[in-house]
Formats: C-alpha cells, structure tokens, sequence
C-alpha cells in the first residue's frame, strides 16, 4: 500500500442538466450525465499511468475529479495517506501545490494579461512559503528548465506558439515542487515535431523531479511510448487497466481492442484487417443497461445487456484487469 | 470497348491535376510571406497522393490556391495548375465555379467552420446540387426540387448518417464531430468530382471515428474511381491511405516518392525527422526523437535551404538555393547530401 501515492475508490461523478423551475414543477424527469461511473484505481509511486478512451469517455473528468476541480459526486480519493473527499477547501487549496494539472488547450488556459513571469509565480504566491526572492528565483529556474531564455521571461502568451505555451503550462505546474501531475492531453494540440518535444521534456522532468504522471490522451501511440501502465475507459468506466504492454499487445476487452486496431500504423501498404466500431457513443444522458459496450460489441451476446461487468484480473498476470466476462483471457 | 482501349491506356498516362512552379504569396505589413514557393506535382487518374507537413507549411494554402480560394491580400504570383486539361489561371471565374465544387472538391479540416451554421445540412445539400448536378440542371423546372431532394438523402446514406431523411432537418451543430466531418464529405462528393481534396479529414476526430471517416473515403473512392490529395500531419494516416506522398516544409516540397520509399528510406533530413518524432503503437521500443526548433517564418526568409536552422547535418554548401533534385524516377528530394549519397 506504501507504493500507491493516490489511490481512487469508487468515484462517482454525475452532472444534472439544468432544469427551468416550470420543467421542474411539471414534473419533467432529472436528466443526469453519468460522466464517472464508480472508477477505482491507484497509482504508484514514480509511475505514469496512461488514461485513454474516446472523446465523452470521462477520462478528463476523472481527472479534474481527483483534484476536485469539479467536485465527485460520491467516492473516495487518498492521497499519499490523505483523504481528498474529506478536507475542508482550504485545506484542499495547499493541497493543490502537490498535485497539480497540464491543461489540453494552451490558448485558453493561460492568462492573456499576464507575463508568462506572473503566470508561473502564481502558484507560488499561492501555495509556497518561501522570501518573494527565493520565490523569484524557483521561476525563473523552471522557466530556464522547460526551454525559455531569460529575455523572454515578460513576454506574454500571445508572443508564444502553441509548443512554447504548452511549456509555459508545464512549467506551471511543476514550480510548486508536486507529487503527481494530470497531464490533460497535454500534446494533443501540437504538430509532430513539436509533439515529440514536449513528449521528451515531460519524460526528462519526471526523472529529475521525481514525477508521477496520469496522463490523459485519446492519441493511443503517444500514451503507449510514456506510461507504464494504461486504463481504458468507455461511458465512465474502466473497462481494462494492466501495463503498457499488455494492453497494446495482448488487449483483452473487445473495445480496447477495436480502439487499437484504429491507431494507423506508420507501416506503408500493410493495412490491417481493421475492425471498425459503428456509430459513435451511445448518449450518456441514457447509458445501455449492463455491459455498456454492448450497442457497438462485434461480440455482444444476449446476457450481456442485463448484467454489469466488473473488472477482473485476466490468469495471465495478475496486473492486467478486465471488464468483459467474454474476453479470451481465463478469469481466477 | 477493344478499340478504345489504346486510347484509355494513354489517357491514364495523363494527370488530372498538372502544378507547375506555383507560387502563392501573401502580402502583410512585414514584408512579402512566400507561403508556397515553386510548387510542381501532378495526380494520376484515380491516384491518392499525401500531402504532409507541419502547419505553415504551405500544404493548406497550395490546394487552397488551386481551388481559386486564395483572397487578397493572398495572391497566386506565377505558376500553371493544369486540371483535366484546362489552365485554371487562365479561366474566368464563371468557368471556375463551373468546375469547382463540381469536377474538383475540397473538404476543410474543420467542419464547424466550413459548414454554415445557419442552414440545414439540406439547404446546404441542395445548394451544391442544384447548381452543378447536370441531370437536375437540366430537367423540368418542377420535378427539379424533387429530384434533387432525392440525391440529398441519397448522398447522406452514402456517408453513413443514420435516418437520413430525418437529419437532413438539422443544423450542422446537432450532429457531432465525426458526422459533421460526412456531411462536409457528402457536399464535396454530391456532384461525383474527379478529384477530391481533403484538408485534414481525420485530425480532429477520435481514433475509431477516424478509422470510419478514412474507411469511408477508401471506399468512395474505389467505387467511384476519384482520384485524391490527402492532406495531413499524420504519416501514419498517409502510409496506410496514399499512394505517393509530398513532404512539404516552409513552402516548400522537400521531398515526394511513393509512400513505401518515404516510409522505408527517406532521403531528406526533414523527412526522417518527421518519422523519428512520430509515436509507433507497432513499436513501443523505438525512442520518439523530436525535431529541435520549430518553422521559420517565411518573411523575407533567406535564399538557402529552410531547413537549415533545425537540420542536424547543416553545410555551408546549405546557405545557399537547394534545387530539388531527382535521384530516381518518381522520386525528388531537396537536398545537397541526399543528392551526394545517391552519388556515390
């Protein structure tokens, strides 16, 4: 237990659509996203963890919901011995200097009326103790770390590309000094070339500040060169989590398995037997009964709309879990 | 059928899409920008060639110029685009809007953007085949709406949208992003174009959407024959998608051959760089090597090699005008070194 830094449990996040009064006293009917369905997972220490699923599957949510940036409906999350879902906000506030995010969208999460300077004290002035010159100095020291010279420290984030402010964004994050950073697709936005630079910063930053990563990305290759480990979700759930390479060469759930047969490969004319899954997700105002896969399976049997799957560990090694009482692998 | 078929067979030697030495530029308060410069590259008839390269790199804007989409303070300086035998330069814009939309189409990267918000996916349909479909353009005034009603749904049903008589109603925000991304294609596709441009298709769309949206143009484009520019930053959606590939840098093609040779023995830096820095699902082992630096801006941008500034193998020779060169047929690559490798 000692090796988990975070530790989720059950957590539950369910957004109601607004209801005008008059809907409401004509009895229309609550209609509830069910974004996180009951996710339990861990994370051990001074590893990656890979979050991958289509868009809608919830796991940004998932992340926001661990560092309660939107508040969990029920569960639990621990935090290196702590128990997030019981502290008070302000307590949850200083909490935040440990655990912090890497947003998708560098335009719109930085301030454009700040030098990227005041963007990345912000934190410090927020959550550090340390002499307005100690504090001073930690900026500028990140700032030099993730790639910006010392003339550009007043600029602000319209002077930047979309590489550079990802770098602002890291930096950000990591001048606190955290545990654990959610990196929400932190590459998505970016061009190849670019993409791999920031895929090389992040993996030298962990080794030189100790870092544990959940990193969030529907680009499956991406998530496949940095974790050590891969969750996949589908409507809120966790359908298959075990290493990386398990689950890029022996998937077992059959929506993991359509999800990795749509990577294209960079391998010219083999085009593989692809196995493309219909239609988009089903709603999640209405979610299917039992196994929620089900409406796009290629192998959906009757039994499988009535009853819910639960993650099981696949005989083949014991950190590979799944979701799917149809899978291959034996169950124990 | 026997007599002709001569005739077919050197037709099929002849490209439907002719770019000789275009130039695109934009003029902005810094200075003159040459986003495309000395563009040359033909289609074959039912070909699917990849364009590929980072943004700002002259790919959107090329196929924009051959479209006739470039606006002021955007100009085409010099160059020929030769399709199916015309000049497009040369047309008046009667006749070019005769021919686009109509025997050459272009799909945007983004969807929501292309597609007027205000319109239903119908009017937006009709609008596209009441002005080239030539046997609705032609019929009897009354049974016109009808008619091209019918190719509407048709078209829909074609591109996967379910209830499409249903959906025609809507308005482009209430589908989502993959299905927004088939009624671009279904526009473009409405009037059976001979040649497809398609900016972007997949890049904003979820991998299994993307498998679907790529599916569904492989198999337009078989049944229909069309031929094909894929543009993208992708060289995975390329290698499975495209016959022949174009690598494209800061205006410039750097490097063009069929997609097995690019993929298996690129010969410019550039080029290599881009399948270096490319995660591989296939390959988890294979270290992902970024390329340093980033675009240089093309404003009074120097005559030398444009890759110099991130090129890991830079000569003095660099500093000066690369000529793209051949080092095989159907093969060119732009650049001093590759040119003296294929030498020795």
């Amino acid at each position: 237990m000692t090796g988990n830094l975070l530790e989720v449990h059950n957590l539950v996040k369910h957004f109601e659509r607004p209801r005008s009064l008059a809907r409401r006293l004509l009895g229309e009917p609550r209609s509830v996203v069910h974004a996180l369905n009951g996710v339990s997972l861990f994370v051990r220490r001074g590893e990656t963890l890979g979050l991958i699923g289509e868009s809608g599957c919830g796991k940004s949510t998932l992340g926001r919901a661990i560092l309660r940036l939107v508040e969990p409906s029920s569960g639990k999350t621990v935090f290196d011995g702590v128990d997030l879902s019981q502290i008070s906000p302000a307590e949850m506030m200083r909490m935040r200097a440990r655990l912090q995010i890497v947003f998708q969208d560098p335009y719109a999460s930085l301030n454009p009326r700040k030098s990227i300077r005041e963007i990345v004290s912000l934190p410090l002035k927020l959550h550090g103790d340390g002499s307005d010159g100690e504090n001073r100095k930690q900026v500028e020291n990140i700032l030099l770390r993730v790639g910006f010279r010392d003339d550009q420290f007043d600029l602000y984030p319209h002077q930047f590309s979309g590489g550079q402010r990802q770098r602002i964004g890291i930096a950000r994050a990591l001048v606190s000094h955290p545990q654990l950073v959610i990196c929400d697709e932190p590459v998505s936005a970016l061009d190849v070339s670019i993409k791999a630079q920031i895929i090389e910063l992040l993996a030298e930053l962990k080794a030189e500040f100790g870092l544990t990563y959940i990193f969030v990305s529907h680009d499956i290759a991406t998530v496949g060169h940095l974790a050590d480990r891969i969750a996949v979700m589908y409507m809120g759930e966790i359908v298959e989590i075990g290493s990386t390479h398990d689950i890029i060469n022996h998937p077992q759930h059959p929506y993991t398995k359509a999800l990795l047969s749509a990577v294209p490969r960079l391998v010219a004319g083999a085009r593989q037997a692809r196995q493309v899954l219909a239609g988009d997700l089903p709603s999640p105002l209405a979610p299917p009964t039992g196994c929620k896969f089900h409406t796009r399976c290629p192998k959906a049997e009757p039994s499988c709309v009535g009853t819910t799957q639960q993650l099981k560990p696949v005989l083949s090694g014991l950190s590979q879990w799944v979701a799917c009482s149809l899978s291959e692998g034996a169950h124990v | 059928m026997q007599v002709s078929q001569p005739a077919s067979a050197t037709e099929r030697q002849q490209p439907i899409l002719s770019i000789r030495g275009l130039c695109t530029e934009f003029a902005t308060p810094a200075g003159v920008l040459r986003a495309v410069q000395d563009l040359s590259l033909d289609v074959m008839p039912g070909e699917c060639v990849g364009i590929v390269g980072e943004s700002g790199s002259g790919k959107s804007v090329s196929f924009a110029s051959v479209m006739g989409l470039i606006k002021p303070p955007g100009r085409v300086a010099a160059g020929e685009i030769v399709f199916a035998g015309m000049d497009l330069r040369k047309l008046s814009t009667q006749d070019m809007r005769a021919v686009r939309g109509k025997r050459m189409a272009m799909t945007m990267q983004d969807a929501l953007t292309a597609l007027n918000p205000s319109m239903t996916v119908e009017q937006q349909l009709l609008e596209v085949i009441l002005a080239h479909d030539e046997d609705i353009v032609q019929s009897a005034r009354w049974g016109k709406n009808a008619k091209a009603y019918k190719r509407a749904v048709e078209m829909l049903e074609l591109v996967g949208i379910p209830s499409a008589a249903k959906r025609l109603r809507d308005y482009p925000h209430q589908f989502s992003g993959g299905m927004r991304q088939r009624i671009m294609i279904a526009i473009a596709l409405a009037c059976k174009p001979d040649l497809l441009i398609a900016d972007e298709p997949t890049t904003a769309l979820d991998v299994t959407i993307q498998a679907q949206v790529l599916e569904l143009i492989g198999s337009l484009r078989r049944e229909l024959g069309m031929s094909m520019v894929l543009i993208t930053h992708d060289l995975s959606v390329v290698a499975e998608q495209c016959d022949r590939v174009v690598v494209m840098y800061a205006g410039q093609v750097v490097e063009s051959g069929p997609t097995s040779e690019i993929i298996g023995q690129a010969l410019h830096p550039y080029t290599r760089g881009l399948l270096a820095a490319t995660p591989r699902v296939e390959d988890l082992a294979m270290p992902v090597r970024p390329i340093a630096g980033t675009v240089p801006s093309l404003i009074n941008f120097p005559r030398q090699c444009h890759f110099y500034s991130r090129c890991q193998q830079r000569a003095d020779a660099c500093l000066s005008e690369i000529a793209l060169s051949e080092p095989d047929v159907w093969r060119q690559v732009r650049c001093i070194r590759s040119e003296k490798e294929r030498c020795a």
